[in-house]
């Protein structure tokens, strides 16, 4: 199988990376710091890839993605599986009261994912075969006061998937939009964990079955759809004043 | 957040740093502060308080593959790489761990640090001498590259140096080739100690050797056991030769009551496995999972000692009193009416050059103690007869011996300190085992 990932280094895409050479597939891998990357491929080639080629991008310079996309389909000579894995997590203080730095996370953990699938599914349109996923937040689901310029960013990729997953359905294309819960990760290094917190890995097991399986909205692990759905439960005027 | 080793005693409050690369641990070691001290941690299974600081720096992200070299036999990884994974993507190559201790969750930086053996040491020797090279970041933030050959004397303060030379972050590991991923087993049952020793002695060109012993008998059955000797089993020439089944079996999901620990439980315990192991069948093809890491396949073991965990006590006396000495302490045991679950017996071969590692030639007994306060003035008599033979106690499985004990047990520990103080004059490095034994402080 060829699998090209986007955010390449981050901590779930690199354990489903590794879960992909494991099972002997080739891998294009697309992140900011070579440096990483060059570690990452070698990982994956001593775990059983039988070829990694990276492309080293700063994805919010969307002119480039054109480009960079299109040498990765070339590299891969097709994808099956493209994974769409970056992104960053603002501190909402700063953000809320600083409109640059907000555009900047929602470029990044937004607008960047939108100009990778424009330019994305016309690949997967020719090709009338493969599997787009991305993974974007149990945090989009409701805006809450913590988060919710990261949480709209991930929403607006959310509701842009689940159109195109209608359009590409003619396509014998299968749009999965992921939503992790809490993830033990270099990104939330600075938060106590606790009961709820999982494992990369065990997020990127979810991700592959559900890429295999050919599932749409997954929710890593599962128990967050239940914590959703409570969330998305609870009356606005109650909402409103919760700080959670 | 709370912090603890293996044994789940002694418990702590430590900052966990994970840093996402080795640029990342540079910049952290070097710009802290330097009142704050730090040591770095593996998969956190060492036992006592050895990987216990005030900041706690994972090597959790530092997991990745380097290179793999089939035609020269080496490995060279990330310290975070834990032996499971390294035997995962070696067996199908027909390559293997040329040292395995008994658990494959540990972290390559961590079997380095406390140079860990296996149940081949009286042929092989322990983990390290099969560590071509390391990098490791020290306590100016500096990246350095040692072995044998090149900052030599760092090399061997830091192979079985407990991490308090620097963070490993980096190693180049020897490989060597296997038949088949499976092991011929053959078990000796031996009805006291003295013929147990007779069995390994007899046995001593086998390539794994490794006895359990029924701590709890007594008299003229005292040390009644069963060794287990271990071959690679040779190529049957089928694709299942290089077959890796990581076995998963049972976990332990809570601490069970600890009373549920205790003599009359244990005395049928090992009864009747004693019992159970004489009939079996002497010798049986085993997977290398079963064999190596038995008790992999219950996770989260240490569980099963109650809230207040356990100690394990490992020590080595040399061959010619190794004998007298641990039947001594195995009847001090039985006197002291505390009995130890697993207990465990094998022969070292001599020592390396590494200052601070724990092999040398002799005999190694490993007991477990549910820990209760009675334990510790028993473990304090044993620590005396440990030392009257000569012997010394494991720092990976030690959270109490005594500064003195140490010191005496241990002749390099004035040469460690030198390169300690020459790299780390600043004691950044320290855990609260360290601090016991007067090595920081």
């Amino acid at each position: 199988m060829k699998v090209l990932i986007i955010g390449a280094t981050s901590a779930i895409a690199k354990a489903s990376a590794r879960i992909y050479a494991e099972q002997g597939c080739s891998l294009h891998l697309i992140a900011r710091r070579e440096d990483q990357l060059e570690t990452l491929s070698s990982d994956l080639l001593v775990r059983g890839a039988s070829r990694v080629s990276h492309s080293v991008l700063d994805l919010n310079k969307f002119a480039k993605h054109e480009e960079t996309l299109s040498r990765a389909c070339s590299e891969l000579g097709g994808i099956d599986i493209a994974l769409i894995c970056h992104g960053s997590l603002p501190d909402q203080e700063k953000v809320a009261s600083n409109f640059k730095q907000a555009l900047k996370e929602i470029n990044t953990n937004g607008i960047s994912v939108i100009s990778l699938l424009t330019e994305l599914a016309p690949i997967f349109i020719e090709q009338q075969a493969g599997t787009i996923a991305v993974i974007t937040s149990v945090a989009g689901d409701r805006g809450r006061q913590p988060n919710f310029v990261y949480g709209a960013a991930k929403s607006l990729v959310s509701t842009y998937l689940q159109g195109l997953r209608g359009k590409l359905l003619a396509h014998n294309v299968n749009i999965v939009d992921i939503r992790p819960g809490l993830v033990d990760s270099p990104m939330t290094a600075q938060f106590p964990k606790g009961p709820l917190w999982s494992s990369p890995e065990r997020i990127a097991q979810k991700i592959v079955k559900s890429i295999h399986r050919g599932s749409h909205t997954v929710y890593a692990p599962g128990y967050w759809r239940v914590i959703m759905f409570i969330v998305g439960a609870i009356p606005e005027f109650v909402f409103k004043r919760l700080k959670f | 957040m709370e912090a603890m080793g293996w044994g789940r005693y002694p418990k702590t409050t430590a900052d966990l740093i994970q840093p996402a690369d080795s640029q990342a641990l540079q910049k952290f070691i070097s710009s802290q502060k330097k009142s704050a001290s730090c040591i770095g941690r593996g998969s956190g299974r060492s036992y006592g308080d050895s990987a216990l600081s005030e900041q706690l720096v994972s090597s959790r992200f530092l997991d990745s593959f380097l290179e793999l070299d089939e035609q020269k036999k080496t490995l060279r990884c990330g310290a975070g790489v834990k032996l499971g994974d390294i035997l995962k993507v070696c067996i199908p190559r027909r390559l293997f761990l040329p040292v395995l201790p008994g658990t494959k969750a540990v972290s390559v930086g961590g079997a380095i640090a406390a140079d860990v053996h296996g149940k081949n040491h009286h042929l092989d020797g322990s983990f390290s001498n099969y560590v071509k090279s390391i990098s490791l970041v020290l306590a100016s933030g500096e990246l350095v590259t040692c072995s044998a050959q090149e900052n030599a004397e760092l090399f061997r303060a830091t192979c079985g140096g407990m991490g308090l030379t620097g963070v490993i972050v980096e190693a180049n590991l020897s490989l060597v080739s296997i038949p088949s991923s499976y092991i011929s087993q053959r078990s000796l049952v031996a009805n006291n100690l003295a013929e147990c020793f007779e069995h390994i002695e007899d046995n001593a060109s086998s390539k794994y050797s490794v006895a359990w012993l029924d701590c709890l008998a007594t008299g003229e059955n005292l040390g009644r056991s069963v060794l287990y000797l271990g071959e690679h089993a040779p190529s049957k020439s089928r694709k299942t030769d290089t077959l890796y089944r990581e076995r998963s079996g049972l976990g332990v999901p809570f601490s069970t009551p600890s009373f549920l620990l205790n003599k009359t439980t244990m005395s049928l315990f090992n009864a009747s496995y004693f019992k159970l192991q004489k009939r079996k069948k002497s010798s049986a093809t085993l997977d290398c999972d079963s064999y190596f890491f038995p008790l992999d396949s219950i996770s989260n073991w240490n569980r099963l000692y109650g809230s207040n965990g356990f100690l394990q006590y490992q020590f080595v006396i040399p061959s010619d009193s190794a004998l007298e000495g641990i039947t001594t302490v195995l009847e001090k045991v039985s006197e002291k009416g505390k009995g130890s679950f697993l207990t465990v017996l094998k022969k070292f071969g001599e020592a390396n050059e590494n200052l601070l590692s724990f092999p040398k030639a002799g005999y190694t007994l490993t007991l477990d103690f549910k820990n209760e306060p009675a334990l510790f003035s028993l473990l304090d008599e044993l620590d005396q007869i440990v030392l009257a033979h000569d012997g010394r106690l494991y720092l990976a499985k030690d959270a109490r011996m005594s500064e003195e004990v140490f010191k005496a047990s241990y002749p390099n520990w004035e040469s460690f300190m030198a390169i300690k103080n020459k790299y780390d004059p600043s004691n950044r490095f320290a855990s609260l085992q360290s601090n016991r034994l007067g090595l920081t402080q």
